[in-house]
């Protein structure tokens, strides 16, 4: 019980991020899991990807009855990335638990810098 | 200015990086869509977030045949984040798009602050030191 409702202020929280930042969610989901959960590393990630599944049909469906979403420019860039996506879940097996962890550290730090600069 | 080609190929490593690290892709989606197809930030956002739904849908789908799935979990934080995201939303309507982007960028370098924090206060074989294994 504690655990579920562990889970359900994780879910709360990602999805304020994610309708704010446009984003899935899982730059906050996956290190909720992961630190505050005590989810091992892939098991946050694939847990992740699936909540982001949920919310990111939820959100984009919101921006597009409000007219913001762009359906051609989504699949431009969204249907290369499913082919990415197979490819990185099957690198992921093969990385290091340290080796992810700091990378999507890093990954953070970049993607921040970019926002501000 | 819209370039399909860095689109695309911008859109190929977001979804490689969110198969690496759970992400959906939008970390990558929205700076791309505001660069190679001049979308505001506010409408990169909501086609980003069209973006993600595929690739975090395969990508969940793949890491179930890996065994790492927790799908009752995953759908719990995905359905109780849809009443987040509706707060969300309607406060990107309502804020100036530059302090979006500040907001989001605090929140990436806080989540990166931890995330090292944790990592360096393990050893290498993913024990916190003195403590239980992960």
């Amino acid at each position: 019980m504690r655990r579920t409702l562990q889970l359900a202020g994780v879910g709360t929280v990602a999805g304020l991020f994610s309708g704010l930042f446009g984003v899935g969610g899982g730059v906050v989901i996956v290190p909720l899991l992961a630190l505050a959960m005590d989810f091992p590393t892939r098991v946050a990630a694939a847990t992740s990807l699936a909540a982001i599944a949920v919310v990111a049909a939820a959100a984009g469906g919101l921006q597009a009855a409000y007219g913001n979403a762009d359906v051609g420019e989504a699949a431009l860039v969204g249907l290369p990335a499913v082919v990415g996506v197979v490819a990185g879940t099957a690198l992921q097996q093969r990385l290091a638990t340290r080796t992810l962890r700091l990378a999507f550290a890093a990954l953070l730090v970049v993607v921040a810098a970019t926002l501000i600069f | 200015m819209h370039h399909v080609v860095p689109l695309m190929l911008v859109g190929a490593g977001a979804g490689l990086i969110a198969g690496l690290f759970g992400v959906g892709g939008g970390i990558l989606f929205v700076p791309a869509l505001v660069v190679f197809a001049d979308l505001g930030q506010l409408r990169a956002e909501a086609t980003s977030l069209l973006a993600i739904v595929p690739v975090a849908a395969v990508g969940a789908w793949r890491q179930h045949r890996y065994g790492n799935l927790r799908l009752r979990a995953g759908l719990l934080v995905g359905a109780l984040a849809i009443g987040g995201g509706v707060a969300g939303v309607t406060i990107a309507n309502a804020v100036p798009e530059r302090g979006l982007e500040y907001g989001f960028a605090a929140l990436l370098l806080f989540t990166a602050f931890q995330v090292t924090r944790d990592e360096l206060e393990q050893d290498d074989d993913g024990r916190t030191v003195g403590g239980e294994p992960r």
